[in-house]
Order: structure tokens, then sequence, then C-alpha cells
């Protein structure tokens, strides 16, 4: 059971450890899978299919797939690019997402994602969907607009906080994350030092009050690409 | 319809910020009875920031303009400064935005000075179109071209170290700022700063000589005795940034005098039309009919006792002398007064270069609460207004927005009528009188864009309509 796992990655000899994921064999060898929904300390749901993988001819989400002995995994190729490339456009026109005034720009994965593949603008028709914001926590602000449904707050709330603040709730385009069913979030237990507060990867879940306090040059992805710290690992 | 009635517009208006156009009415003898500048566009900003939280408003109310963004930044700012309960800024948050607000007057002033305006003082009105452009100064005039397009930059650049980005940066927040100015970020400007002082004295130069000159043709160009509205400091100091209201009538008499813009309320007014979007202001106690003034560079260098600028001081003392210490009425004068103002502008730049707080550390201030609050701030068109108010849970409840332009609104109507009263003969539009009309609206340096919040470069049409509303003549420019 100790013996290693080998495996490729766009023709690149990666040594996996028996337990991990493809992304985490990937994460660990400097290999960027794009990713939304996954975080390291939440488990994976492989929910946003933006980590999809063609593992042996067949796509995988590569949050959740094990890395197997002598997996042929192709990452970097056109046709996977333009399968995320259409995900996050997806992702933009069915939210209202604007990033001129939206506090989490720069810091924003889903903007750093589409800047990393190059998006100016969507090929699909803006949804405008009429969407909530539920500011009656006296320190969380949740503005449903921006809301791309991955459920980090969902598995952050239950599995690190032990509570259950949020949950997904709805089907299809209606699906949305509720607070305690349909509560406010003022009515629930949720605290604004909970990590359930600072696992959005978009300006969904936001701290009141500390907007727009890192000036344009500093924040997160002004200094760097999303994906650059770990492509960082990279041996050469 | 009856016979004999028409109506004129010019549509659209160019070398101005937005669109739009003017009606020119003309009675059953076929003189000119009103002008009207319509702004047709709407876009109902004060409505959709309803909702938002207070910290988001002064990065989403600037995407009003893309010519005087850090205006509405620091407009709201100011406001979500008294939200937060803030009263007095550290030093080094105030002179940040001060040197932010200073940066965009500088290229504001440039631009609008050298790329809108040199071509009709340095061609004369009545010049060819193909030549009265700023491709035709760049042409003749290479030097003063690149002297504009280096001036802009500057500014530019002093906003873009401020406030992170050019155009719609964040640097102001509610209660400070979120960066300083490092030794390396300054350097550059130090550097350069004389250079911008001596084109901005060349360019008063012009101004002020094209004025004197011209005073006899200028003294009746679109000119009226109106009020002045504008923030002075309790001394009675040009501050561009922050002030009380002072109101002066067309003889320098004060209406009211350093009255806390917390309360405008009480001292001004807003009429509807139905024939603009934009609203028409005046000072309450006189009412509509005579209450309308004038705001911007005219308004301000008229309305201050001094400005503590030496250079820009010295070119105030000239600038009344010529009406003997009373307001200067004379529409054209914006572009004299504009470039006193620039002068100022940089000299303040130099003078905030200098100074080491603008290295300090201590950038954002807290207090207690309000539900409610106003901020004002001389933006380079004239004096700007947001009024906000905001609920327990931080979101905003109500917005009031007054901009420049709408305050000039009364004033740039007098003034295309006063134009075309003096300049159309029968009912045909001539270029000379396109021109003409052009010329007068673009002293105000109007921003329509702003004025309704709405979109768009600014084309103008003008129409020529009988007293039936059957348009006659139509003519567009640009």
């Amino acid at each position: 059971m100790n013996k290693s796992i080998h495996l490729t990655i766009d023709g690149k000899p990666v040594e996996a450890k028996h337990g991990q994921t493809i992304m985490q064999a990937a994460d660990a060898a400097g290999i960027y899978i794009p990713r939304l929904c996954s975080h390291p300390d939440l488990r994976p749901i492989g929910s946003c299919r933006v980590c999809t993988v063609i593992v042996d001819g067949r796509p995988q989400a590569a949050c959740v797939k094990p890395a197997m002995d002598g997996m042929v995994i192709e990452n970097d190729t056109p046709e996977l690019l333009q399968h995320r490339r259409n995900i996050i456009d997806m992702m933009f026109v069915e939210g209202n997402h604007f990033c001129m005034f939206c506090e989490k720009s720069g810091n924003c994965e889903l903007q750093a994602m589409a800047y990393r593949f190059g998006i100016t603008a969507p090929q699909y028709p803006f949804q405008f969907p009429e969407k909530a914001v539920d500011a009656s926590h006296p320190d969380i602000m949740l503005d449903h607009n921006r809301c791309i449904m991955c459920a980090r707050c969902v598995r952050a709330s239950q599995e690190l906080d032990g509570k259950n603040v949020f949950q997904a709730i709805g089907r299809g385009f209606h699906r949305k994350i509720g607070v305690d069913g349909e509560k406010a979030l003022a009515d629930t237990d949720m605290a604004v030092g909970d990590r359930s507060a600072d696992v959005c990867p978009v300006g969904c879940i936001i701290k009141k009050r500390i907007g727009f306090r890192t000036a344009i040059g500093r924040r997160l992805y002004d200094r760097q690409p999303i994906g650059s710290d770990i492509e960082a690992n990279a041996t050469p | 319809m009856s016979v004999g009635t028409k109506k004129i517009t010019i549509e659209p208006v160019t070398r101005v910020e937005g669109h739009g156009k003017v009606t020119i009415l003309l009675d059953a003898q076929g003189q000119v009875s009103q002008a009207r500048l319509h702004i047709v566009e709407f876009r109902g900003f004060e409505r959709f920031i309803q909702g938002r939280p207070y910290w988001e408003v002064p990065v989403l109310v600037q995407r009003l303009c893309g010519i005087c963004p850090v205006s509405h930044h620091l407009a709201a700012a100011k406001a979500m400064d008294g939200i937060v309960g803030v009263d007095r800024l550290t030093p080094t948050a105030e002179k940040i935005r001060r040197l932010m607000h200073y940066g965009q007057v500088f290229q504001s002033h440039a631009l609008h000075f050298f790329h809108l305006v040199s071509p009709d003082l340095l061609f004369g009105f009545d010049a060819d179109p193909a030549l009265r452009n700023v491709i035709g100064v760049a042409n003749r005039f290479p030097e003063l071209a690149v002297q504009g397009v280096m001036m802009r930059k500057f500014g530019q650049e002093i906003i873009k170290a401020t406030a992170g980005k050019k155009i719609h940066g964040t640097g102001a927040v509610p209660g400070g700022v979120n960066k300083n100015l490092s030794v390396a970020e300054r350097d550059p400007f130090l550097k350069d700063i004389d250079q911008m002082l001596v084109w901005c004295r060349a360019a008063l130069q012009i101004a002020k000589t094209y004025t004197l000159e011209h005073l006899a043709e200028l003294a009746d160009f679109g000119s009226f005795a109106s009020n002045h509205v504008a923030l002075v400091r309790p001394d009675g100091a040009m501050d561009l940034y922050h002030g009380n209201l002072r109101a002066i009538d067309s003889e320098g008499n004060k209406i009211f005098d350093q009255v806390d813009y917390q309360g405008y309320f009480n001292y001004i007014a807003e009429e509807v039309k139905p024939w603009s979007y934009m609203k028409f202001p005046f000072i309450s106690k006189l009412g509509p009919e005579t209450g309308w003034y004038r705001v911007g560079p005219l308004a301000r260098v008229n309305a201050c006792d001094f400005i503590d600028t030496p250079e820009a001081e010295a070119a105030r003392q000239e600038f009344k002398a010529l009406t003997h210490g009373k307001p200067n009425n004379i529409t054209m004068a914006y572009h004299w007064a504009r470039m006193i103002e620039l002068l100022h502008a940089g000299e303040k730049i130099r003078e905030l270069l200098n100074d080491p707080d603008l290295q300090g550390t201590d950038l954002v201030t807290r207090g207690e609460r309000r539900g409610e609050s106003v901020g004002l701030i001389e933006a380079p068109r004239g004096t700007l207004f947001h009024h906000y108010k905001v609920d327990k849970n931080d979101q905003v409840t109500m917005a009031n927005l007054i901009v420049s332009t709408t305050h000039n609104n009364t004033p740039m109507n007098l003034a295309v009528t006063g134009v075309a009263k003096k300049y159309l003969s029968g009912a045909v539009i001539t270029e000379g009188l396109l021109n003409r009309v052009e010329v007068a609206i673009r002293a105000y340096d109007p921003c329509l864009s702003c004025a309704t919040h709405a979109l768009g470069r600014m084309p103008l049409s003008v129409e020529l309509k009988d007293c039936t509303g059957q348009i006659i003549d139509k003519k567009v420019a640009g």
C-alpha cells in the first residue's frame, strides 16, 4: 500500500501518494488545475466542473477523482480550456457580477479565473436574474447577485464551524444558497469569525465596512495570476 | 399650424461631454423667443444605488462619468465620512484626497482648454470646422497640443498614484484613504511640476489675452448678470476640496454665506421641466425665476475673497480688476477663470508634494455612525452635491445628486438664447450660428452625461421650430 503512484499529466510524470486526489497530486507537482468550488480545507464535491480533466480518455473532476497508478491525464489542452471558459462564462451571465464596483475585485477567484482565461466579455447573453441582498447581520452581508453556487459556505459552516447556517435549496436555475432555510442571516448563529465568512471565492459573503481597504495594485490577484502560487512549486 | 412660427434644433453639440440637443423656438414674427438645451439621456443612478452598502457607493457612483469620476468618488466619500461619524480625516488622508482632487482638476481643465476650447480661441468661431478642432491645433500649434497632452497625463498620473487607477479608482474609503504616497511614487511628480507650472502660466496668458482682446464681442456673447455659488473656506479663500457654501448676486452682494452644506436643502431647491431630464436648481429664498445661479470656475473666482496660492491670487486680482472688484458676468470669461484655477491646482500640487504628511501611515478614522450625510466638493465644472441616507443595515435608502452641469442649466439656456437672438437670421441654421451656440455651451464645460447621470459622448443637434412645434430646420454638428 505504501508503493507510490505514478501517473502523467500532459505527458509530465507525476508521483502521488495513496489517498490523494488528482488535484492534490497535481498541486504538489506544481501543475495548476483551475478550480472554483474546491477549497483545501473543505471536503471536495466536484460541483463546479472547472477542474475537469481527461483521465484515460474520459472527463473527470480532478478535485474528487483519486489518483491511481498509470493514469494518463490531460489538463492543459485547447478543448479543456474551452470547456472551462464556457463554464466561467455561464457563471458570469447567470449572476449579476459587476466587477467595476465589487469590493471583491482583485481578490475574486471568479474574476481572476476570467483574467487567466483571457475572457474580456461573456459569449452568452446576460440573464440579469433578480437576486436578493441580505444585509440584516450586523457584521456580514450576503449578496446573492454574486453567488456562483460553489457551496463552500455550506461545507465550511458544517465541517469547520460546527453550524448549519447555509444550505443549497431549489433546483436548476432556481437553485440558491438558503440561510437556515429561508431565514435572514441575522436570525442565525453565524459570527464574523466563522470560517464560512472567509471561504467565499466571490463577493457574495462579505464582511461589512472593510471593503476597498486594500489599494489597487496590492490586492491578491493584482500581484500574481490565480494559480501561480501552485505553479511556483513546479520542478524544472 | 400657424404661418411664420419656427423652430431650430442643433444636435449633436460637439466638443462637450455627453449628448445634447438645442431647440430654438421662434415667434410668429420669426424672432427668437426661447432657446432650450435639452438633456435627453437618463440613467437613474439615484435609484439603483438604493440597497447597496454605503462603503460601496464612492466606487459605484463614480461610474456616472469617465471624465471626472474622481469628483464623484470624493463627494461620495465625503458623504460617507459623515455616515461613519468622521468630521475630520487624518492629515495624511485629507492631503492624499486633496492631491487626488487637484490632479483631477488639473487634468480636466487642461483637457478642456487645450483639446476642446483652444480651436475656437486660436482659429476664431467662424473658422472652417475642418480646421477648428484639436487636429487643427496639433498641426498649426504643435507645441501647445503637446503641452495639453502632457499636462493631462501629469494630472492622470497623480490620480493613478492616489486612487490606484487613472479612471475609476478606489483610493477614498469612508473615513479616509486606502494608501499614502510613497517617496518613490512622489519623486517623478516633483521632477515635472515646475515644467507644468510654466505651461499653466502660458495657458493662463492665452486665455487672458484672448478675453481682453475680444472684450467688446465677448461682453455681449451669451453674457448676462447672474448669481454665483461656490464653496469657500471659513476665511473666504477659494477651496476646491472643502468649505462652506457662499452665494453672491451679480453685484457681489452675499445672498448667503458660510452655510454648512449638511443643510444645503434649506437654501437650494430644484425645479423639473417637461422637456429635459436635467433639473433646474435655484436659491430657495429667491425662487426659480431669479434664484438660478452659475457654478464652476467663473463662480468660484467671483465668489472667493482670495486664493491662497500666490500666482493664482495675482491672476485673480487682475481678473477682478477688469470689473473693478465686482463679479465678472461674461460667459466667455469662464475660460480665463478656468486657467486661473489650473495654475492654482498646479501650485497646490507642488505644495502637497513637498508635504511629508503624504507619506504618513494613519489612513482611516471612525466615529459614531449616522443615518444621513451630505458630501460637497468643487468639481472641475462646479459644485457637486451628494446626499445619502443609510439604514441600520448599512444599506443606502436615499440618494440625491446635484451635479455641476445641473446648476448651470438655466445659465446655459440663457447663453444659448442670447447667442441665438444675436446671430440667427432668417429661418436657416447657418454654420456661424451653429458654431456660436456650441461655443457658448462649451464655455460651461458641461458634462451632460453627469448631469442626467447619463451615458455617452455628447454630439449636439440644433432644431429650429416654429411656435406650433413644427421643425423647420435641423442641423447636426460633429
